[in-house]
């Protein structure tokens, strides 16, 4: 499904991320681990192809298509989506327009908000005064709209109650198509900081990114309880 | 070109009035059948459908002349200005008694060549569903236009009135000036929205102020989304009576070579009165000045300034001027305001979800044009929405 290869990018200058390599599968979900800072935002900020994040070298191929230096929109119509951290506030949209605008003009998204008990937020402004828990709602009713092939999690997690942990748990096992065991299709890359997003979906692998690198790979949960354990440290020492 | 731009620019009231005839010495047609089928088409698309069914009466002064004065419902009285000064020697209780008449030139010239203008008034306890309509309509070149309208909602009334005031499809140029006194009594509720669909060189000098009484509510929606020369206007609205509400809501779009000086007074003179100006301006080159001036003279008033502007050209410019004015304690007033452009992060946020970067920014741009106007006529919604998107397109 994605291909990295040797990436490199540079934030207005700085060296951000250092020699990537990572594959993902269909059908598989990829956990990725790391301190603020290291680079993952950026990671998934540079697949999704934000401006302002330079690809220096290295290439992403995405469904066997080099999208390194494809627009944002294309890559978004090829099967990539991304739910964001701090979403914009967009005045005037209301959530209804545009879980309509990102299913292509399906209603499907406006069915989903009112089986998730979300439909009181159809008729307000995008994000406009959500809290935590509700941008993360609307996120993922945005991208079950779109239908992505590969999904960007950006700390799904982050800002939840407790309570809500099980719906956003339940979207993304949705748009992962977890329920499926044999011919999944859909793909996904998490950052997580707490691990809590894996008491509700199962990763198929981990990731520990640090200055910019990816230090170490194996079983998600086991590579989460070390980082618990251990820190961050002892994931450096990989390096060596 | 760019000399006779620049004269026409600088040009002094006095020169502005010396420049355009008398409405009055112009001839206008007699009846609605003189109207050809685009002039009909214009109107409808300001906010004046001379054919519809869901209008409860039409005023239409074309120059000078009143093509249309009639009224479907008893509660409701629509007379000629003219007609009703004579008929209520002179209308003097309300004539003049919001404006002074030496205030400028244009009130000076309308005090003394008077061409017309609509009187409505909503008798007592007469509550209104469908919207009145009026028409102010330039039908020849380089006319000036003077009117005055005097808008009386009696006592528990409730009244909708739109206004579209525009020219002849083929018109370029014009002078348009339009006092107008809103008297709204106690209880009473006036809806007032004003379409603005000039031409290029259209010179436009609406004054306009609004007395409300105790538990009275006055609301205004200003929409002016085409070419025009140039604009003033800055309402004043006077809340007099306790727990009087007054909104006014503005979506102005300047297109390049517009100036359009814009705004709204709200002085909060009784107790627990409220006060909202809300304001959204787009800038495709021309200019843009978005006043607001709040004044709060009693104690536990509440009033709220906004003005939003998006700079959607490389020229042009937005001139923001939000003041509060405090003159007791106990007042809650505030505002808000931001000019600049659409921010990079919306039009990426929508790009990432399969956006082309030009949907993104005309879903952006109807988004902040989308001021809720209640009980607007579907068409005229429409026809809004439509502007906004031509208006994008032409960029």
């Amino acid at each position: 499904m994605l291909q990295i290869e040797d990436l490199w990018v540079d934030i207005h200058g700085k060296e951000v991320l250092r020699g990537i390599d990572l594959e993902i599968g269909t059908g598989e979900t990829h956990c990725l681990f790391g301190r603020n800072g290291s680079g993952k935002t950026t990671l998934l900020m540079t697949i999704m192809g934000f401006e302002g994040y330079q690809v220096k070298h290295g290439k992403i191929t995405f469904k066997g298509v080099d999208i390194t230096n494809m627009p944002l929109n294309e890559r978004a119509k090829l099967g990539l989506g991304l739910s964001f951290q701090r979403p914009p506030t967009l005045r005037g949209v209301k959530l209804r327009d545009m879980l309509k605008l990102c299913g292509n003009g399906s209603d499907y998204g406006v069915q989903l908000a009112v089986e998730y008990g979300f439909e009181a937020f159809l008729d307000r402004e995008v994000n406009l005064g959500f809290s935590g828990g509700e941008i993360k709602k609307s996120e993922l009713l945005q991208l079950l709209s779109q239908n992505p092939d590969l999904t960007l999690l950006d700390e799904p997690e982050s800002g939840v109650d407790v309570e809500n942990l099980n719906v956003i748990g339940d979207m993304i096992r949705r748009l992962l198509e977890k329920d499926k065991h044999r011919n999944r299709k859909k793909s996904g890359l998490i950052i997580t900081h707490t691990g809590f997003i894996l008491n509700y979906v199962t990763a198929d692998k981990g990731h520990v990114m640090l200055d910019g690198k990816l230090v170490c790979h194996g079983n998600p949960i086991d590579i989460f309880e070390g980082i618990q354990k251990h820190g961050y440290e002892e994931c450096a020492k990989c390096l060596f | 070109m760019s000399l006779l731009e620049n004269t026409q620019t600088t040009l002094s009231d006095q020169e502005l009035l010396k420049k355009f005839k008398p409405a009055d010495q112009v001839e206008a047609p007699k009846d609605l059948s003189e109207l050809e089928r685009e002039e009909i088409e214009r109107l409808k698309k300001t906010g004046v459908d001379i054919e519809a069914k869901n209008r409860l009466g039409t005023y239409l002064q074309t120059n000078c002349g009143v093509v249309s004065c009639n009224c479907n419902v008893k509660g409701v009285e629509l007379l000629p200005i003219k007609e009703a000064m004579k008929r209520y020697d002179g209308l003097k209780d309300y004539m003049w008694t919001l404006i002074d008449p030496n205030k400028d030139v244009f009130t000076k010239e309308t005090k003394e060549h008077l061409d017309n203008g609509y009187f409505i008034r909503a008798k007592a306890g007469e509550k209104i569903i469908y919207p009145l309509q009026t028409c102010l309509y330039i039908r020849n070149d380089d006319v000036a236009q003077r009117v005055h309208n005097i808008v009386i909602a009696e006592e528990g009334s409730e009244l909708h009135i739109i206004t579209g005031c525009t020219t002849h499809p083929h018109l370029t140029s014009g002078l348009h000036i339009g006092i107008s006194e809103f008297f709204v009594k106690k209880g009473a509720k006036l809806m007032f929205t004003m379409i603005h669909n000039w031409a290029d060189e259209v010179y436009v000098r609406p004054r306009s102020a609004i007395a409300v009484e105790e538990g009275g509510t006055f609301l205004s929606n200003y929409v002016s989304l085409k070419g025009v020369k140039s604009v003033q206007t800055f309402p004043t609205c006077f809340l007099k009576g306790r727990g009087a509400i007054a909104r006014f809501n503005s979506v102005i779009v300047a297109p390049d070579g517009s100036h359009l000086d814009t705004g709204s007074r709200i002085v909060l003179e009784a107790p627990e009165t409220r006060g909202e100006i809300i304001s959204r301006t787009i800038s495709y080159g021309g200019t843009v000045v978005a006043r607001g001036h709040l004044i709060g003279k009693a104690p536990e008033i509440k009033a709220h300034l906004e003005c939003q502007g998006l700079m959607l050209a490389d020229k042009g410019v937005i001139h923001a001027i939000p003041e509060l004015e405090a003159h007791v304690p106990d007042v809650d007033m505030s505002h808000e305001a931001a000019v600049g452009k659409i921010a990079k992060e919306e039009i990426e946020y929508l790009m990432a979800r399969g956006l082309s970067e030009e949907d993104a920014t005309s879903t952006i741009v109807r988004g902040f044009l989308n001021v809720k106007i209640e009980g607007l006529p579907k068409e005229l919604d429409q026809e809004i929405q439509k502007a906004v998107e031509e208006c994008h397109k032409g960029m």
